[in-house]
């Protein structure tokens, strides 16, 4: 099973880079899932990703993205809540690509 | 051969979601409650029912991790979101209800204190009414 | 609203819930096992026959006739439909409700 290395330890991943066990995420690893994507992990990048976590810890599936846009406009205002804006900072978008980032299972359905 | 195109922008239906069975035994209470999601993505209006021994499935303190299954009660927690977004955000067109059977919970011994997420609790007749004036219902 | 109940009400309590849940003057149509429910001299026989009062209540005959069921033995008052005729309920009634 392939694995990113973070300070020494290994973090089991699927072929797709998604780790196997969300609760052996930490920010550490965040970062280095990101450069992997080519993300440069800014405040709102980390906003998104630690909603997305929040939420799955209560909920136990990842948001829908109407939800997600939601939350980001509650954030940071109007104009940075809607879904242009979260393909920006996450260009292969919010839901696989923040999941990732996020630690979580790679979304099956439609959110 | 035909081609077929459906105008779906600004289509609003009434769905109700008829849970009648317990969870975990089988699929069914997990495939319906990804529907009523679904439904939510769309912005349907919808009455979620709980029916039989589809009252289990809202049911605090379930715990799986001794029979290695994915515990999905906590999902439930959106759809009770859903409602409250719908019901205090003008800009959101969506009426959900989230309805326990009394004859069920009373054949059971439960209360709408033994459930995770706020429920109204009506009648079969009540329940019949609604069911009725529905434009779709999915039941599991 | 077409009901339907493909459940033996021997095994499932799906026909006592639709009896209870659908609501008066709506259609019910028995299929698969469910066309248990439409036989006479049971001890689930009084279910139907106190529903033909308040519905239309409907058996699958191809249904029956493979459990080797005649029409003879079917509930006064239920009425014996072919697929054609699921059909045409299914048409007339547009909401299904499916009880499983």
């Amino acid at each position: 099973m392939p694995a990113y290395t973070v300070n020494g330890t290994d973090y089991e991943h699927d072929e797709e880079g998604y780790i196997l066990d969300v609760n052996n995420w930490n920010e550490d690893l965040a970062k280095v899932i990101a450069q992997e994507e080519g993300l440069n992990m800014t405040e709102e990048h980390w906003l998104v990703v630690n909603f997305l976590r929040e939420y799955y810890n209560e909920y136990q599936i990842a948001p829908a993205v109407r939800v997600l846009v939601k939350a980001v406009k509650k954030k940071f205002g109007e104009e940075k809540g809607s879904n242009k804006y979260l393909y920006e900072l996450f260009p292969y978008g919010p839901a696989k690509q923040a999941c990732k980032v996020a630690g979580l299972p790679k979304p099956t359905g439609c959110v | 051969m035909a081609e077929f195109e459906f105008e779906t922008e600004g289509v609003k239906k009434t769905f109700t979601f008829m849970n009648r069975k317990a969870p975990y035994g089988t699929i069914y209470a997990l495939e319906v409650l990804e529907t009523v999601l679904i439904s939510a993505a769309f912005e349907q209006h919808a009455n979620i029912i709980f029916v039989d021994d589809g009252v289990y499935q809202i049911k605090a303190g379930q715990d799986t991790t001794a029979i290695n299954m994915k515990n999905f009660s906590p999902t439930y927690g959106i759809i009770e979101m859903e409602k409250e977004d719908a019901d205090e955000d003008d800009d959101i067109d969506m009426v959900w209800r989230i309805i326990v059977e009394k004859e069920s919970l009373d054949a059971r011994g439960l209360t709408e204190d033994d459930f995770k997420v706020s429920v109204e609790v009506l009648s079969a007749a009540e329940i019949a009414d609604i069911v009725d004036a529905s434009d779709c219902v999915i039941s599991g | 609203m077409l009901h339907t109940v493909n459940k033996s009400p021997f095994e499932r309590n799906s026909l006592d819930t639709c009896l209870r849940l659908a609501k008066k003057g709506s259609a019910i149509l028995l299929i698969e096992d469910g066309v248990i429910a439409a036989v006479k001299g049971t001890v689930q026989s009084a279910k139907i026959e106190g529903a033909v009062g308040n519905h239309a209540v409907y058996v699958l005959g191809p249904d029956l006739k493979a459990r080797a069921f005649s029409e003879d033995q079917v509930i006064s008052g239920v009425k014996v439909v072919d697929y054609a005729g699921f059909v045409d309920l299914a048409e007339e009634h547009g909401t299904h409700n499916a009880w499983l």
